[in-house]
């Protein structure tokens, strides 16, 4: 059984705003019967922009029930472009928090505010727009693209978690994973790298970036590496598990993990494998 | 608030009797069956009793049941087993509505290189005997089809199927876990080779399963390291718990009958109700060929992990075939493989009743459920959509 906290039991049994708003000027609807859960969510915003009345029909399960009815009792009475900063997180923490499997319901309520949102502006919610990746859930490029850069994912599960892509038949998982390399590499030349760096800010931006950048990636060919020690500009490091056996081992050495270092601490390391 | 437990295809209570006859040997036969002394042979003669009651409610001989620790085990066992004995074949044949225990095995069985051929089901969850006869070739090693479904119920014609697989000179395996105890089983008049039971289904204990093996079927054990159940399956025996499946086997003798008419009318008057009362719902399974005490039932457009935590607030425990109760997201291969729409298979419940089971807890759910149906109507979207296209 799912750990659901109090809130999220209170707002599944007692659910708040349940229906449609008359004379709603905003609506918003995400999700569909084959994924499993849907949200339409009505509004009314007043001539000053402040959302007068919410309402919620939702079809899914207690998490998405309870971040629907949260989701309308958070923005009544808020000033629109307050509304509009709504995140997925803002639900979650409303409901004391959600199982990591469910996160996607809150999403789904970030959604159907956004869309919403959108529709009593006479516009288009931009990530609909996008490529559809994922055929099972519907899901777009864009959508994850924005997931993994403002929720900070990086892996397929928390992509799952968050937007259901990839949750179903598994065909897109390389789409995905391709996303999450082109959003995050961007997101990781973004690392501010200090003009002059002390020995130690050196070392410890080797060991993140080996962590982060190098570990995962032999990691999926069962291989690792360890870091020895860090002697001037020279790495030494010790290839493990596949990478110690393999034929192919040096050139990894030097076009993946030196060429990472290099881009992102300084140009001038060398690294050295130690057996 | 009173426990109403119709989750009984998931697991069922230890019988009364049954945890009788576990005590004594949690506390006082705590020899073990293969040493050479008094305490040895003391905890070796009921071990040997429950291999008799065992092999005697399947209609088998006590050599051909070997104890597992579960049907997973019994079920990886005897394919193993099967693909082991006969090297040259590198073909498999199975459902697409077996249990994980089966599928998730020979799916990665694809990956080391077999070809494993999923014969698919009706919309009535019923097997497509040609697709299974056809594909069967000298290439087959084993073709293993469930007995019963665990979330239909429907039963498969598996002694049909087994002396056409016999003639073909493949291994034939049933995962019989939802079956024993509510099906007639006489495995001395039948051409299947190898079954899996287990025992928290009867009402044993979990952590106790077993395969009966059919007397000269090639075998060759998933555990080695001792010589425990004739060689074929080491590691010391899970004393206490076989001596309960034992007992819980004679038991589901002596209650079959009561299985079969008062469990299967309670099951019945159940389902009847529900599709009275509640609009936009059916029941899915091959109705002539079926479990009696299981009932899959669909209700449209509203979603089955609502429907269970509004259930549970009532004290009903039932399962649901929909995503989100199990951190999937898409509904059970089963309902999948049987084309349950959408509309539906989201809100497909399974009832699984025992003979634990009595009217008044019938009656509660019949009595709640109608309530959590409109409640949950009345919040989807969809069901507003539905009604206003049929003009309601």
């Amino acid at each position: 059984m799912w750990d659901y906290t109090e809130k999220v039991r209170d707002h599944f049994l007692n659910p708040r705003n349940v229906g449609v708003v008359e004379n709603a000027n905003g609506v918003g609807e995400v999700g569909s019967l084959s994924c499993g859960d849907a949200l339409k969510l009505t509004i009314r915003v007043s001539d000053n922009d402040i959302i007068e009345d919410a309402k919620f029909q939702t079809f899914g399960c207690a998490s998405a029930i309870a971040s629907s009815s949260a989701l309308t009792e958070m923005v009544k009475g808020l000033d629109l472009n307050e509304a509009a900063k709504i995140t997925n997180d803002d639900i979650a923490e409303f409901l004391g928090g959600l199982p990591k499997e469910k996160i996607h319901c809150s999403v789904m309520g970030r959604d159907g505010l956004e869309r919403a949102i959108a529709d009593f502006r006479g516009e288009v919610v931009k990530e609909t727009q996008g490529n559809v990746v994922c055929e099972c859930f519907g899901v777009t490029d864009l959508e994850i693209e924005r997931a993994v850069k403002e929720d900070n994912l990086t892996t397929i599960d928390e992509i799952i978690h968050h937007l259901k892509a990839g949750g179903g038949c598994g065909k897109c998982h390389d789409d995905i994973e391709a996303i999450i390399h082109r959003v995050r590499g961007e997101a990781t030349m973004e690392i501010i790298k200090p003009v002059r760096m002390s020995n130690m800010q050196k070392i410890k931006l080797i060991e993140s970036t080996l962590e982060r950048e190098i570990k995962p990636a032999l990691q999926k060919d069962r291989g690792d590496i360890e870091l020895v020690d860090v002697v001037g500009n020279k790495v030494y490091v010790r290839l493990q598990g596949s990478c110690a056996t393999c034929s192919k081992s040096q050139i990894t050495l030097k076009n993946h993990v030196e060429a990472k270092l290099r881009e992102l601490v300084t140009q001038e390391l060398i690294v050295e494998e130690v057996k | 608030m009173r426990t109403i437990y119709l989750d009984n295809n998931a697991t069922t209570r230890i019988a009364d009797e049954v945890l009788e006859e576990m005590i004594p040997a949690l506390t006082n036969l705590y020899g073990n069956p293969s040493s050479m002394h008094h305490k040895g042979a003391e905890a070796g003669a009921p071990l040997a009793l429950a291999r008799e009651r065992v092999a005697s409610l399947l209609g088998a001989l006590p050599e051909e049941i070997l104890f597992t620790s579960c049907g997973t085990e019994s079920d990886s066992t005897a394919i193993h087993a099967a693909l082991i004995a006969n090297p040259d074949k590198k073909h498999i044949i199975t459902t697409m509505v077996e249990h994980p225990a089966v599928k998730t095995y020979c799916e990665d069985l694809e990956k080391k290189g077999y070809r494993v051929t999923y014969v698919p089901v009706d919309r009535k969850g019923r097997i497509d005997l040609n697709t299974l006869y056809a594909n069967l070739s000298k290439d087959t090693a084993i073709v293993s089809v469930m007995w019963a479904n665990n979330e239909s119920g429907t039963i498969f014609p598996v002694e049909e199927i087994a002396k056409k697989v016999k003639a073909a000179g493949a291994v034939f395996h049933t995962d019989a876990v939802q079956a024993v105890g509510k099906v007639d089983i006489n495995l001395a008049d039948s051409a299947i080779d190898m079954l899996s039971l287990s025992g928290h289904k009867l009402h044993a204990p979990k952590g106790v399963g077993a395969l009966y093996i059919r007397k000269g079927t090639r075998f060759a054990p998933f555990l080695m390291g001792g010589h425990q159940e004739m060689g074929r399956r080491a590691g010391t025996e899970n004393h206490s718990s076989i001596i309960a499946l034992g007992r819980a086997c004679t038991l589901a003798a002596e209650k079959m009958d009561e299985e079969n008419t008062r469990v299967k009318d309670l099951r019945d008057r159940l389902e009847k109700s529900l599709l009275e009362s509640i609009p936009n719902s059916f029941v899915n399974g091959d109705l002539e060929n079926r479990l009696p005490n299981t009932c899959s039932i669909s209700f449209e457009y509203v979603e089955g992990e609502s429907i269970l935590l509004m259930m549970n607030e009532f004290g009903i425990c039932a399962s649901s075939g929909s995503a989100c109760t199990s951190g999937s997201l898409e509904p059970s291969h089963v309902l999948r493989a049987m084309g349950i729409p959408f509309t539906a298979a989201h809100g497909t419940i399974r009832f699984s009743l025992s003979i634990d089971n009595t009217d008044e807890d019938i009656d509660t759910v019949i009595e709640c459920l109608p309530g959590i149906i409109h409640t949950l109507r009345q919040m989807s979207p969809f069901w507003a959509e539905a009604m206003a296209a049929q003009g309601k």
